[in-house]
């Protein structure tokens, strides 16, 4: 499986998420802030719920350095908050349900399966792309310590 | 100044690990949390097998939410010399991990309640945990149970075989 996610350096490509609450999140919701886009394959699947359990502890830190976390599947807006509700975790869901993949596909972290592979992105205040991630299996939980290596080579 | 969590090695046991276990024998790292099934399963695997363990604090809120607590009350037990009976108590009955049962497991081991009660709460007893998790973190711990043997993480509960071998 090739791996490429969007490069170090490149501005964000526009795009459209939903919102839990339905309202778009988009490439201008970058501005101001550091964000941490988490791709996962599947909302209730096992390592999803591992990886995100795990980055829920971790919302702390992130916020210490200014940065927001958020989680990104080609679920439906619905499903992403049963999801949510389910973990019981704070992350923020951004839907890629309709037309299902496009931002994936945009920051080159859409599997051919038909979900997202299982990527980071971090994307600095001004949207450029400072670090990004994709793990060598969708089956692989990566650590919270990429994200922080990340940050830190931002 | 934020604290470090980018990748580093899992520091080697130190004065303020617990560490039980045969000095000469092979040394397993085991990052853990008491509500954690596998955990529990990996604690009995370990125990009849001859290495050395060092135990180390990964509680996840959301996935175990008395997690924290329980890491809480082994290290309050600790405080009082009673760190592995406390622990063992705790991976011996996981149904049982709300307050009364903690302190109802304090009293039992015979230490003082109220001291007890009072330090599970206190800021040394969470940076400890704290300093567990990060350094796991740091590690790429990812899910719990994950064991380390000659610097190799190994997440899920550790076959007999990877313990035969460590032997």
């Amino acid at each position: 499986m090739p791996k490429i996610p969007i490069a170090k350096g490149t501005p964000s490509p526009e795009f459209t998420l939903k919102r839990g609450d339905g309202s778009d999140f988009t490439k201008a919701s970058l501005e101001g802030q550091t964000t941490v886009l988490v791709f996962y394959p599947f909302a209730f699947s096992p390592v999803c719920t591992d990886q995100l359990n795990l980055y829920e502890e971790m919302l702390g830190d992130l916020a210490a350095r200014d940065a927001v976390l958020y989680g990104v599947s080609c679920d439906a807006t619905w499903s992403q908050t049963a999801f949510k509700d389910h973990l019981g975790i704070t992350i923020e869901q951004l839907s890629d349900f309709e037309p299902k993949g496009a931002a994936c596909r945009a920051f080159g972290v859409y599997h051919p399966g038909g979900f997202p592979q299982r990527a980071l992105v971090i994307i600095g205040p001004d949207g450029i792309v400072r670090w990004s991630y994709q793990a060598d299996s969708p089956g692989d939980l990566p650590g919270a310590n990429l994200i922080f290596d990340g940050l830190d080579a931002a | 100044m934020n604290q470090p969590l980018g990748s580093a090695p899992l520091p080697a046991p130190g004065p303020e690990d617990h560490v039980r276990g045969p000095s000469k024998a092979k040394l397993v790292i085991v990052y853990a949390d008491y509500e954690c099934p596998f955990c529990a399963v990996t604690e009995l695997r370990l125990a009849e097998c001859e290495v050395q363990i060092c135990f180390r604090h990964f509680p996840i809120r959301s996935k175990h939410p008395r997690a924290w607590a329980a890491a809480q009350a082994a290290e309050a037990a600790g405080l009082q010399g009673r760190f592995w009976e406390m622990h063992e108590a705790l991976f011996a009955d996981q149904g049982r991990l709300e307050d009364p049962h903690l302190w109802a497991r304090a009293e039992a081991l015979g230490l003082d309640v109220e001291r007890f009660d009072t330090e599970r709460r206190s800021p040394a007893v969470i940076s400890r945990i704290k300093r567990d998790f990060s350094s796991g973190i740091r590690g790429g711990i990812a899910t719990t149970p994950t064991v380390a043997i000659d610097g190799r993480l190994y997440p899920g509960i550790p076959s007999p075989q990877l313990l035969a071998d460590a032997q």
